[in-house]
């Protein structure tokens, strides 16, 4: 079977650089010296604490390529390291991973610089096809996992583990001699690769990389970058982490309160749907009516009134919405409390836009009912055929 | 016949005193399932609508003959709970639970691995045979018995589909939601095989969605070895890439997993795919006429 080259990335929360080099020190994998810093006067004190130079200053944001948009700058001094955070804190970097709206930098890790003899790839992630978690290495160090797949898929070596038995020492000697490292850094590499193995179950990571793991012409292996996601199922048993926690935007912090699942997209349909399976056929279903949806909102497959509510509440302040779409797969729900819940959620809220909503489940007529009572614009639809047409009439 | 649950269906339900799985298990005895006992830690002696409670699967099992599992303990307690029913060799596991972490799952499916159990889930609405059992949280009131076998990794478009279905005039033989977490006990091609083996089953109508390749494998099973038409929806055409839509399991990840990809490799492997979900009744009806 293919091994395909996916991570997981995005059901997972991401770990700043900086963030994800404090856990793997903890864990006894070596990464250079260097501490985050909000303000170019904090950079200026880490490059004190840090002694000789020259420094590296790294931008923090979630999204790799940042050399490439100028968010990584070696400074050879103090004065260096200060000018150079000024320069880059409060600017919008853009990367390929970022969009061209790119991110806002609003911190940055100083570090050591170290002179490079080598770079290697190294990253645990969880193989989907086999369940497993895999260890994947190359010698094409800094390039992007993707790209060393579909470049050079030879040079990829790929270590499945069994969770019974673990990481065992004789895959760590597949990988060493698959990697061609002197064989004075074995006994270095093989201890550097426990380490870092077990920091996928001491923080549930979705995936952890190491990109580049380098060796410096003093012949130490350091992780130069790391990227580390964290399995959003499994917070519960790292409450430590949630304070790094990041929203892209206020939307979506918003819609984690209520916990709702919300994405915010670039279309004018607002849309809210119970069940994510169902939320992205009516995405399809949107597109099909010739229409483009605003976002991405599951309320979750037991949508009860109040989270109906809050989704609305959600959707209807967002000024880009011409038009909002309820679809609600109740089912065993009754569709006249849901549509109570609706009515008296948007009852103190100006509306100005059209609202289309399609009910089923028990109850539906006298739901519908409600809402064709309720003196508020909406139009009822009967099923999804009769959402497209009635979405791509109004468009 | 149908599969995996019938008429002979003995279900523990393991979590029953929560307000999910009292509420829906009362639902299945509705509709006509066996749920002959529950399990929640410590609360041994109670009873949930004339259902005895246990201490354990373990106990559960010794005072009833049971075959059947349905899972509602929280997401922290599920790995554990799955493992616990396999140990008292029920042959069915069905778990709702939603949020269980990836690395909980790693080691359930290892603990599995090569033992007589399907396990349905986790993140799932469970198992219908229509007129016959329900172990699960679907309106049982839209199916109908007949011989469409239904397969999706979703919940609530599961029932859109089989609402059409019905409507349509095409009862299920079983309807199977796997699931929408990465890591899930079946596969497609997993109940796909039973579907081969059951001659009540006609024809299949497989949901999919974004992410992972479980689809494509599918796909190839199906042109190799599955005897009966396979009509399929995927959902997510519009998705953006690296957003996780809802599901787990739901994301495009480095250009891979993509909507377009997966209809792609279904219609080159002779599957009908149908590309508005407000037509799938219908279609689904002319690809068997």
């Amino acid at each position: 079977m293919a091994w395909a080259i996916k991570f997981n990335s995005d059901i997972a929360m991401k770990l700043h650089e900086y963030q994800a080099k404090v856990l793997l020190a903890r864990e006894g994998v070596p990464v250079p010296p260097g501490e985050m810093a909000a303000s170019p006067e904090e950079a200026g004190a880490v490059a004190d604490k840090l002694g000789q130079g020259p420094f590296v200053v790294k931008a923090q944001i979630h999204a790799g390529g940042r050399g490439k948009g100028g968010g990584i700058k070696l400074a050879e001094d103090r004065g260096a390291v200060v000018e150079t955070a000024q320069k880059i804190i409060g600017m919008n970097l853009v990367t390929p991973q970022t969009g061209p709206e790119g991110k806002l930098v609003r911190k940055v890790l100083v570090e050591r610089a170290f002179p490079v003899e080598k770079e290697y790839y190294l990253a645990v992630t969880i193989d989907r096809s086999r369940a497993r978690p895999v260890i994947l290495a190359s010698a094409a160090g800094g390039m992007d996992i993707e790209e060393i797949a579909r470049s050079k898929p030879h040079l990829l070596i790929k270590e499945a583990i069994d969770p019974v038995v673990g990481l065992m020492p004789y895959q760590s000697r597949n990988l060493f001699f698959g990697l061609e490292m002197e064989p004075a850094l074995g006994s270095a590499f093989t201890t550097l690769l426990g380490n870092f193995y077990r920091v996928l179950a001491a923080y549930d990571c979705s995936l952890a990389e190491i990109n580049p793991l380098v060796v410096t012409r003093d012949k130490e292996i350091l992780a130069l970058d790391a990227k580390l996601d964290i399995d959003d199922n499994a917070l519960f048993r790292h409450k430590e982490l949630l304070e790094w926690r990041e929203y892209e935007n206020t939307w979506e912090e918003e819609a984690a309160r209520y916990r709702l699942n919300y994405i915010r997209l670039d279309g004018t349909v607002g849309m809210m749907v119970n069940g994510a399976g169902m939320a992205m056929a009516t995405m399809d279903a949107i597109a099909l009516a010739g229409a483009r949806p605003a976002n991405f909102l599951d309320v979750g497959g037991g949508a009860n009134a109040e989270a109906v509510a809050n989704g609305f509440r959600l959707i209807l302040s967002d000024e880009r919405v011409k038009l909002v779409l309820i679809n609600i797969f109740g089912g065993i729900l009754r569709c006249d409390v849901l549509a109570e819940g609706v009515i008296n959620a948007v009852s103190n809220l100006e509306i100005k836009v059209p609202i289309v909503v399609r009910l089923e489940g028990t109850n539906k007529d006298r739901g519908a009912e409600l809402l064709a009572q309720s003196g508020l614009n909406f139009t009822v639809a009967g099923d999804m055929n009769e959402v497209i047409s009635v979405i791509a009439n109004s468009v | 016949m149908s599969i995996l649950i019938d008429e002979n269906t003995r279900v523990v339900v393991q979590g029953l005193t929560g307000k999910e799985g009292s509420f829906h298990a009362r639902q299945c005895m509705a509709y006509g399932t066996r749920i002959v006992a529950g399990v929640t830690p410590g609360k041994k002696g109670q009873e949930v609508d004339g259902v005895p409670v246990y201490n354990t699967v373990r106990e559960a099992c010794r005072a009833h003959a049971i075959n059947t599992s349905l899972i509602f303990v929280p997401a922290s307690f599920a790995a554990d709970a799955i493992v616990e029913a396999a140990d008292a060799e029920l042959k069915v596991i069905v778990c709702i639970t939603e949020g269980i972490p990836v690395l909980d799952m790693v080691r359930v499916l290892r603990y599995l691995d090569g033992k007589d159990c399907r396990l349905i889930g986790p993140n799932c609405p469970g198992l219908i045979s229509p007129g016959k059992c329900k172990v699960g949280i679907m309106p049982g009131p839209i199916h109908r018995p007949g011989p469409i076998g239904v397969v999706s990794r979703s919940g609530t478009l599961t029932y859109e589909v089989v609402d059409q279905l019905t409507k349509a005039g095409l009862g299920q033989s079983t309807c199977v939601g796997i699931g929408g977490d990465p890591l899930i006990g079946s596969t497609f091609v997993d109940i796909l095989k039973l579907f081969a083996a059951d001659d009540d089953t006609g024809a299949v109508v497989m949901i999919g969605e974004i992410g992972g390749t479980a689809e494509e494998e599918a796909a190839r099973y199906i042109k190799e070895s599955f005897p009966k038409p396979v009509i399929s929806y995927i959902a997510g055409r519009t998705a953006p890439p690296g957003k996780r839509m809802g599901h787990a399991g739901a994301i495009i990840s480095g250009g891979q997993g993509t909507a377009a990809q997966k209809m792609e490799t279904l219609r080159q492997h002779g599957i009908h795919v149908v590309e508005n979900i407000g037509e799938i009744g219908t279609e689904t009806l002319n690809a068997i006429r």
